[in-house]
């Protein structure tokens, strides 16, 4: 990854309650009800742009309050060839899974993350 | 093996059920995760960064087959298949659901096992030797004080929210086996005017600011090991610093008040507790000493003396018989570490496979006994030498007959980035490449006994602090740094490992290690001179100058 890359975006980082499986908040899709839904795959994740992260900030709040997930963070995320990735190495390493059990996690169940995991 | 008593199980038994009802609560939304985090924390559980981490006890690393069997099953059937076995002798799950913890629980409490005190500012697991009662060097078997501490110090209300957590290890051999002197109270047994009794260490331990225990008093008879432990945590409760909770460990203590002072106010309040109810009467040391009687254990010498010729007809058996078995206090039997360092895997992993393997193994030949030890191996600690051959034949069909105890690829490494939500760098990579670079088991042998352990941050849950090579991994401008420490010990003559100079990127680590190892080959007297003794004698000099050429400054 590149560690030098400038983080342009924020992504909204939790993990579920009731299992501790890592999720995020994002956008959701137009059509949906709310603006922001949590999402399993960070192929699904839309990182928030400087205009949107007071709201994007506001839902956290709000969800914080709803008891879904805990360990909510709001993390750094840089533009990279072919999608988003998140500045700091173990925020890599959560959207993957570890890196000395590939098998494990994320990167076993979704593609994207995968290649994410290869990088970190 | 201790048992538990009907108080022993009604008491957690009642703990599982209080803790359920907690989960439920939480899942319901009727408590907060501000109230919840600390009672999840009192029964073991943890959030790390892809799940839960549940971390089970096992006191003073010691469990028949039937506890090892249930934590088999709990991998494969609430985990994903394996388990972490720690330097505090205890095991972690990585993968528990929170809302399967209660089951676990209460799964744990059927084979006398929970995951209280595994967690939080309160008195841990107490550690020991993995090879207490057995091995040839000791004077007498610590588990039964091991246990005496334990039931004392389980949901003490006096010590259950301390400054900060709270360590203590016993050894009853002459080789410190257990790290007694990087513990918050160090015991190590010995004998004055024909009597048992204790040396006391205090303010030793590892994180930020490693120490070295200071003996606080030369012979402590086993009647007063209750008194005078809670004079100690008496005055630390007082006293410890609770304003920074990385100030607040007991060493930071000695190291501000002084040792004669802090001295001082111990035995003032040992002298006020001396003779009272906390004074252990001969017969209930001598009770618990019971459930701790050696096993049966015949002679077998024809068996024993044919191990010779074993070992010549096999060569790898000899290998993995010369490194990884060890002298029991019966000639005729041995003490057996199975190491959870194969070559490329994850130190400290096991599989629920193995876990059930090793058990069968103990069942059948080791007098139902197995260990943990806080290396991240495994032990059984009485074997008798004619059965080596079937205990090793067994270990390699469940692929745990590594022959490296004690060598370069038998390394201390905590789970690190890969799981921990504290870590900054990764550890697990860092040990198997080492591994894998060091695993002519010819050169290994070669380079001799080595101590290597790595930390993923700065708490050093990895003891590389008292790494004969110790590394901690870093983070700087997003990517992982890796500083090398060198001249640690944790045995009888323990040393604090010191920075060699600029740290290493991922990619340079293992050359870097490696020439490290290269300078002590050329520099020692002799093969029989090991690496930590050729560093106390030559220093930390030669060492830089092959990693960094001329004088540099350090990082």
């Amino acid at each position: 990854m590149s560690s030098k890359s400038t983080a342009q975006f924020k992504a909204l980082a939790a993990n579920r309650l009731s299992d501790g499986i890592a999720v995020w908040g994002t956008q959701a899709p137009k059509g949906f009800s709310t603006g922001f839904r949590w999402v399993e795959a960070w192929e699904d994740v839309v990182p928030a742009s400087a205009d949107d992260v007071d709201a994007l900030e506001a839902w956290a709040v709000a969800e914080a309050a709803r008891d879904e997930v805990v360990s909510e963070r709001l993390i750094d995320v840089a533009a990279v060839e072919g999608g988003y990735q998140p500045t700091r190495m173990r925020e890599r390493i959560v959207i993957a899974g570890p890196t000395v059990r590939r098998d494990l996690g994320k990167q076993a169940e979704h593609r994207a993350q995968a290649q994410v995991a290869q990088a970190a | 093996m201790y048992r538990y008593d009907e108080f022993d199980r009604a008491f957690v038994g009642a703990r599982v059920a209080e803790y359920a009802e907690q989960v439920e609560r939480r899942m319901a939304g009727r408590i907060t995760e501000d109230q919840f985090k600390p009672l999840r924390l009192m029964n073991g559980v943890y959030l790390q960064l892809h799940a839960y981490m549940l971390r089970v006890a096992i006191p003073y690393g010691t469990l028949d087959s039937k506890q090892m069997r249930k934590l088999a099953h709990i991998a494969r059937t609430y985990d994903k298949g394996y388990g972490h076995f720690t330097t505090r002798q205890n095991i972690q799950y990585n993968w528990p659901a929170l809302t399967d913890t209660p089951a676990i629980l209460e799964e744990l409490a059927d084979v006398e096992m929970h995951a209280l005190q595994t967690s939080g500012n309160c008195i841990r697991n107490v550690t020991s030797d993995h090879f207490a009662g057995a091995a040839a060097d000791e004077l007498a078997d610590p588990r039964p004080y091991c246990e005496i501490l334990r039931q004392w110090s389980s949901v003490h209300p006096e010590f259950t929210y301390l400054p900060r957590k709270f360590k203590i290890a016993v050894s009853g051999a002459s080789h410190d086996r257990a790290a007694v002197r990087v513990h918050d109270i160090g015991l190590q047994m010995r004998e004055q005017d024909g009597k048992l009794g204790f040396e006391v260490y205090v303010g030793g331990g590892l994180g930020r600011t490693p120490m070295i225990g200071k003996l606080v008093r030369e012979f402590l008879p086993p009647e007063n090991l209750l008194a005078y432990t809670t004079a100690i945590l008496r005055v630390y409760n007082l006293n410890g610093r609770r304003d920074n909770k990385y100030k607040a460990r007991i060493k930071i203590l000695v190291h501000e008040t002084g040792l004669e002072e802090l001295r001082a106010q111990i035995e003032a309040e040992f002298e006020r507790l001396r003779g009272g109810e906390l004074t252990l009467p001969d017969a209930d040391i001598s009770a618990i000493e019971d459930y701790f009687a050696p096993p049966s254990l015949p002679n077998r010498s024809e068996e024993a003396i044919a191990l010779t010729a074993q070992m010549d007809a096999d060569e790898a058996f000899g290998a993995w018989v010369r490194q990884n078995v060890s002298a029991h206090r019966h000639p005729d039997y041995a003490c057996v570490t199975i190491s959870l360092k194969g070559i490329g895997e994850a130190p400290g992993d096991a599989s629920a496979d193995q876990m059930d393997a090793v058990a069968d193994l103990a069942q059948r030949f080791a007098n139902d006994e197995l260990r943990v030890s806080h290396e991240q191996n495994l032990a059984l600690p009485h074997v008798a030498k004619g059965d080596l051959k079937a205990i090793y034949d067994g270990l390699v069909a469940c692929d745990l007959a590594t022959a490296n105890v004690g060598l370069i690829s038998d390394i201390i490494a905590c789970p690190g980035l890969d799981y921990c939500a504290l870590a900054n760098a990764r550890s697990i990579p860092v040990a198997q490449d080492i591994a894998q670079r060091f695993a002519d088991p010819v050169r290994a042998v070669d380079i001799g006994p080595i101590k290597l352990k790595i930390s993923g941050c700065i708490n050093a849950c990895g003891h590389h602090h008292v790494g004969h090579i110790g590394i901690l991994g870093v983070e700087k401008k997003g990517t992982e740094l890796f500083q090398i420490t060198m001249g640690g010990s944790a045995d009888e003559n323990t040393s604090i490992g010191e920075i060699i100079g600029r740290g290493f990127e991922y990619d340079q680590l293992i050359d870097a290690i490696e020439t490290v190892i290269d300078t002590y080959i050329d520099l020692r007297r002799e093969p029989s001179e090991i690496f930590i003794d050729a560093y106390r004698r030559v220093g930390p000099e030669p060492f830089k100058q092959a990693l960094y050429g001329a004088p540099q400054q350090a990082a």
